[in-house]
Parts: C-alpha cells; structure tokens; sequence
C-alpha cells in the first residue's frame, strides 16, 4: 500500500485542479453565454423580479390559477415530494379534501373533470406547470371572480399551452406563472 | 398518451444508436489506439507528471486492485475533512452547517463508492464548496474507478496467458480525459442553455406575484449534474434531485439527462465486443440486458399510465395517469421509464418520487436494482454480469457434461467459489439488513415513529428499499423513510463499502486467475458462450439466485400493497 499511497496522494491533487477548477470554470464560461449568464431565467413585472420561470410558486388565491398541491408549500429554499405511498388512508382522505374543496370552489366543474394534479402533490414540490386540462378546469372560477368573459379567459389559456417537445414527445403543459402575469396583466395589475 | 410514449420510445432509440460508436471509441481508447481526443495526451501527460506515474508499467491484478484501494482511501479521507468542517470554509454563501460524523461518514462513503445515498438535503446540508470538491470530484473519479476496473477485466480476457494487466492510472485518467470530462462538459452547457443554473450566489430572495416571500435555492448546478448522471452517480444537487425543475427544467433536458447515465453502460457492453473482438458475445449479453430491462419497464409504464386505482374510486379525472411524486413537464411516462432505467442502471437519481409509485412499479424498481446486471453501473455493472456468466458457465457446463470453459479458459473451483460469493453477498446484505430494521421497529414502533412515513406493507417497503438502494450502490430510495439517524446512516454506511469493493474485487480476481491459465483454442467440443441458448440459460441464473431470493421480502412488501389495492 505505502508504494501506492505518494502516486495516489500527487495524483488525487492534479484531479482536484482538473475536475474542481477548470471544469467548472469551463462550465461557468460557457454558461455566461447562456440567457441570464447561468443565474436560471427570472421573470420581471412592474420592475421588480417576482420569480423564476422554472421554479413553481403558490397560488392559492382564488382569482388565480392554482398551483399544485406541494409537500414543501413552494419554499424553494428547499425541494420534496411528499413520499406518500398509494395505498396510504390518511394520504387518500387528504386527497378526497382536495377534490371537495376544489368542488365547492369551482362548483360548475363536474367531479368526473377534476384534474389529478390539482389534488395530488408534485415530485418537487416545486412545480412550475399545470396540464392543460388542469388549467381549463380552473377557467370558469377566474372568470367570475375577475368579472372577465369566460371565453377570454380561456382564450388566455390556450395562447398559454406548451406543446410538446418538437410537436411528438412529452406532455402539453401551462406554465401557471406565466398564465397568472398574463391575467394581471389583462387588467393593468 | 401516444406522445409520452413515442418520448420514451426515442429515447431508448437513440441512447441505442449514440452508445454503438460510443462503444467502438472506447476500445480504441483503451487499447491505446489513435482516436479522436488524442489531443487530450498533453493534459494526460501534465496529470501523470504530476503524480509522479509512469503509466506505461503494467500491473498484475492485485496491484490494480491495491492501487485502486489505496487512492479511495485518501478520497474517503478527503471527503471527511471538508463534510465535517464545511460550516468554516469558503464559498458557503448560504451558511449551512458542518455535518455532523454519522452524517459525514454515511454522505462520505456513499460518494466514495458511486452510491451517492442521499440522508441530507443539498440547499440546507451542503455548502458550494462541498458540492464541488466532495460531490462533484468524487462523482467524477468513482465513475473513473469503475470504468477501469472493467477494463482490467477486458484485459484479462484475452486469448493469450499472462500476469500483466495493463496500468490502473493509464485506464483510469483515460476514462476521465477521453470521457468523462469532455462528455460532462457538453451535457453541462446543454443543461445552463435550458436554465440550469451555473452559478456561485447564494439563495435569492423574492416576493411572489401573490405576494409571498421566498427564498430560491441556486449554486453550481449544471457542472455537478452533468457528471451525476453521466457517471451513474445519482446523487442530486438539490433535494429533490432531477425532479427540480432548476436542475431538469424541461423534456429536453430530462432525455439528454436519461440518455447521459444509460450511455456509458451500454457502451461498456458494445466495448467488451469490440475490445476482444467477440461482438457476438457483446451482442449476447446485451440482449440478455435488454430482455431483463424491458420486462421490469412494461408493466411500470403501464402501471404508471392508468392512475391509481385508489384515486380513480374518487371518481376524478386521472388521464394523465398516476400524479403524485411526478412533474407535469415529464408526465407518467417519461417517470416510469426515468424510474426503471436508473434502478437497473446503478444511478439512483430520480425525476419523481418512487416512493409514491404504485407498489408493482416499486416492485420493478426493486427488482431492478436487486438484479443489478441488467445495464449496471459506470463499468461495475458489466462486472456483475461477469460474476453471473461464470456461474452459467459453470452449471452449464456440468449439465451437458463437459469441463466448464470461458473464452477458451478453465472455470475451476477458485473461480467459482469467489462468483458465488459475489452473487450471494448481495441478497445476503439486503435481506440480513431489512430483517435487523425491520425487528428494531417492531420492538418498539412508537420510539422508531419517525423512520416510517407510510403505515403496513408499504412502510416495510421502504426499509427494503433502502437496503437494497445501498447494496446496489444506487443511492434513489423511498424517501419517505427518516433516515438521517445514527441507525441508518452507519448500517447503510457499512453494507455500501462491503458492496462496492467485494464485487469489484471478485470479478478482477476471477479475471485475474483466468489470464494466467493456459489458453485452450475452441474446438468442436467447447460450449459457446455467444449463443442464444447460452443467453437464455444466464437469464435463468440471474432470475434463480437474485429474484428468487428475494421473493418472500417481495411478497410480504410491494406483492401484498398490490393485492390489497387492486
């Protein structure tokens, strides 16, 4: 071992100047060239940073479009998912509050139209996005407490959706900061 | 549903066609051949002027093995230091404390040996300088570790007798300076032009549009998870992993990351072709691989897809398949195949929360990583794989009658009694470990509370879950578990290092003792290990010692959650 120990010592040294220095520099460089030079991209309104357009914020207030259900209640200091398993009773009733709540709140929406994601919490606890259909079911709530019509609202929504990647892969998606700006801005808020 | 599933589709597809080539590469670049990073010799040379190396020694296995031990030592050493002393370096912008030894000891070890178990959470428990000098440079040189190891093992294969193996430093650096690097580099800068941040502020504070103050966690994330997935680390920069919208903010990133951590173990495969000149035998065990993936991946996407059937009793609308613990931006799909492709791959980064996967699908993901040769690790899983091709060698050969031979060399007692114990320390550590957790709560549930966030078999789960994460170094885990305690953190320590080294050395040995029998050419009576029904009957060995062993944990854990569900 002691032959081996110097070589393994000089050599964890020159590693560390490689891995631990000049790749993330080079990582740094590179990114400085990226949109918002590898800060992560913000979203200004009336002049001040009111969040990131990737990291989901709550919105809980009902003249706005909801957020998901989120284990760490959007403090993105931190990320969790809230680890409940399927078949967990005290996790199933928390859902079926959800849906009851989301029913009385929105009460033109049929149960059978409930969006999942609105009443089950996301991995991150941080999600920026709803699906289209968990926007749309939401429509009709904003609308009235904006005294907006219903058909500009959902309007709104449809120039909100996200298709999917190059039209085929993945998911169509709402990213609900986005959508919710726009609505404020609608009114000059 | 069609587009989730033509995203997964593709992405399997194309990590098939980019690891192809990838393969080829590599076994030009270990046998020294002219390729295209030959203008990486400067760096090299500078690295091995440095350390004082003459990479041109050759090293009989045992010192490749002793070399390798000796440089994770100082690593382990290393990562101690700055774990426990963190709180008064530099570049701690958000002021996280030192961790304390159990922790330090459990994060240390687990980064050591390509784990990376996490029991803390990046944005509280580590500091930048951490995240880089521990996370990061260890996530790099352990991926290194493992890819040389492989190669030695390659070496040995050969048609010809000898001690000599080639030098541990040569393949080691290599695998960094014509890989690594260069790979983790182009990944990073995808993932800063998608808005992973590269950066060295703190959290930022900010007033929400409705009005609430939050802080937002940032740091030097594109490097370090570049590497985390290109070296089947797994550890995550921040909590939640990949499943942060900072650190995969979006499907494109999600594929390149999922094709990141699959590339180099199914490269490895194509490599060993390449290497030895067998591409039928490469192409052998990769359908077996491929045979294995997909039978756990199938019914995890569908599982997945068609919701849970808990929720849809509410009566709501559960399109979109099962929700809870997943992103919007990925979708169940793109979940279930992330899920499965790094459990089978040793990687264990997650871009959803297993813990919420229906139990089936958790059963897939257990299976997987109890298996642990399907793919594998950054060069350890081929090392598996071998442990059980010398098993199938064996039995095979004594049913038809004949000494057992592989690539032309005696598989004898020796050989087979170190792949046995390779192959049954695994069950050994998972089962010995979830029995001891298990009686420990049960002795006395209500001072253990805290370790279980799910009630009956799904809590039982959990606890085998983490064993088996730790002894198949993967490192994702059901996170509901509380496992920042002495109990975990030390228990889960110990079974990581017996279960990197042991099954690393094993198969080196085993390599090692074949070299330096004589070589007996192949005539009409040796049995051919590059053959459908040879692949069939590896397949069967694997299903008979890794599943069949854990059958009852099975059974009593994920099995009976699904019968009571469904």
């Amino acid at each position: 071992m002691k032959t081996h120990l110097l070589p393994a010592l000089r050599l964890t040294l020159a590693l560390l100047l490689v891995c631990c220095v000049a790749y993330p520099a080079l990582v740094w460089a590179g990114a400085q060239l990226a949109p918002n030079s590898g800060q992560g991209e913000t979203i200004r309104h009336n002049g001040r940073v009111v969040g990131y357009a990737n990291v989901g914020q709550k919105f809980d207030r009902p003249e706005y479009f909801n957020s998901r259900p989120s284990a760490v209640d959007y403090n993105a200091s931190g990320s969790a998912g809230s680890n409940k398993g399927p078949s967990n009773p005290e996790y199933l009733a928390t859902v079926h509050t959800r849906v009851e709540a989301f029913l009385s709140q929105n009460p033109t929406v049929k149960r059978a139209d409930v969006p999942a994601e609105l009443v089950t919490a996301s991995g991150s606890g941080l999600d920026p996005h709803l699906s289209p259909a968990g926007a749309y079911a939401q429509v009709e709530r904003v609308a009235r407490l904006r005294k907006l019509p219903v058909a500009q609202v959902r309007a709104l929504v449809a120039a909100h959706i996200e298709e999917p990647l190059i039209v085929f892969f993945g998911p169509a998606k709402v990213n609900v900061l986005r959508l919710n700006l726009a609505l404020d801005s609608l009114q000059g808020r | 549903m069609t587009n989730e599933l033509l995203g997964i589709g593709s992405m399997y597809l194309l990590t098939l066609v980019l690891a192809l080539p990838l393969g080829a590469y590599l076994a030009r670049v270990f046998r020294g051949e002219k390729n295209l990073l030959d203008f990486m010799r400067p760096v090299e040379n500078g690295i091995f002027r440095v350390a004082g190396i003459d990479a041109q020694r050759e090293m009989s296995w045992q010192q490749h093995m002793l070399a390798l031990l000796t440089i994770n030592l100082v690593w382990f050493l290393l990562a101690m230091l700055i774990l426990c002393t963190q709180g008064s370096l530099p570049l701690n912008p958000d002021g996280n404390p030192s961790m304390s030894p159990d922790l330090a000891f459990n994060t240390a070890i687990s980064f050591l040996v390509n784990c990376n178990l996490q029991h803390y959470s990046g944005e509280s428990g580590l500091s930048y300088l951490s995240q880089i000098v521990v996370i990061t440079f260890l996530q790099f040189v352990t991926a290194a570790t493992g890819l040389a190891a492989a190669v030695v093992v390659f070496n040995a294969l050969q048609s010809r007798t000898t001690e000599k193996l080639g030098n541990f430093y040569n393949y080691f650096v290599k695998s960094l300076t014509r890989l690594l690097l260069p790979g983790a580099l182009l990944i990073a800068l995808v993932l800063a032009f998608n808005g992973t941040p590269m950066t060295l502020q703190g959290k930022q504070q900010l007033i929400t549009l409705q009005g609430d103050s939050v802080a937002v966690s940032r740091g030097p994330v594109a490097a370090m998870v570049a590497i985390k997935e290109l070296g089947t680390n797994g550890g995550g920069f921040f909590g939640a992993n990949s499943a942060h919208p900072l650190e995969n903010p979006n499907y494109l990133t999600n594929a390149v990351e999922n094709i990141a951590l699959c590339i180099i173990p199914f490269a490895m495969v194509f490599a060993l072709g390449f290497y030895l000149q067998r591409r039928r035998l490469a192409y052998m065990i990769f359908g077996v691989m491929t045979i294995g993936f997909m039978a756990l991946l199938a019914p995890t996407v569908y599982y997945e897809l068609h919701g849970n059937p808990a929720i849809t009793s509410l009566g709501i609308n559960q399109n979109l398949g099962a929700l809870e613990g997943k992103e919007i931006r990925f979708g169940a799909a793109a979940s279930a195949y992330w899920s499965i492709t790094n459990t089978v791959i040793s990687c264990g980064s997650i871009n959803s929360m297993h813990d919420s996967f229906m139990p089936l699908s958790g059963m897939n993901q257990l299976l997987g990583m109890m298996t642990n040769a399907f793919y594998g690790g950054c060069g350890v899983g081929l090392l598996n794989f071998f442990a059980y091709l010398i098993i199938a060698v064996f039995i095979a050969g004594l049913m038809v009658g004949r000494t057992p031979e592989f690539l032309g060399k005696k598989i004898e007692a020796r050989e087979m009694k170190i792949a046995v114990i390779v192959t049954l320390l695994h069950p050994l550590l998972i089962l010995a470990g979830t029995a001891l957790a298990a009686h420990t709560y049960a002795g006395n549930p209500t001072e253990y509370a805290g370790w279980l966030a799910n009630p009956g078999f799904h809590g039982f789960s959990e606890m085998l879950y983490e064993f088996t994460s730790s002894s198949a170094n993967n490192g994702s885990g059901f996170e509901g578990l509380g496992d920042n305690t002495p109990f975990w953190n030390i228990s889960t320590g110990v079974v990581l290092l017996l279960s990197r080294y042991l099954p690393i050395i094993g198969p080196v040995a085993i390599a090692g003792l074949l070299a330096r029998k004589k070589y007996i050419p192949e005539s009409a009576g040796t049995l051919r290990a590059d053959t459908a029904t040879f692949g069939v009957m590896v397949l069967t060995v694997i299903i008979i010692v890794a599943a069949l062993a854990f059958f009852p944990a099975l059974a009593l854990g994920p099995l009976a959650e699904h019968f009571g569900l469904y």
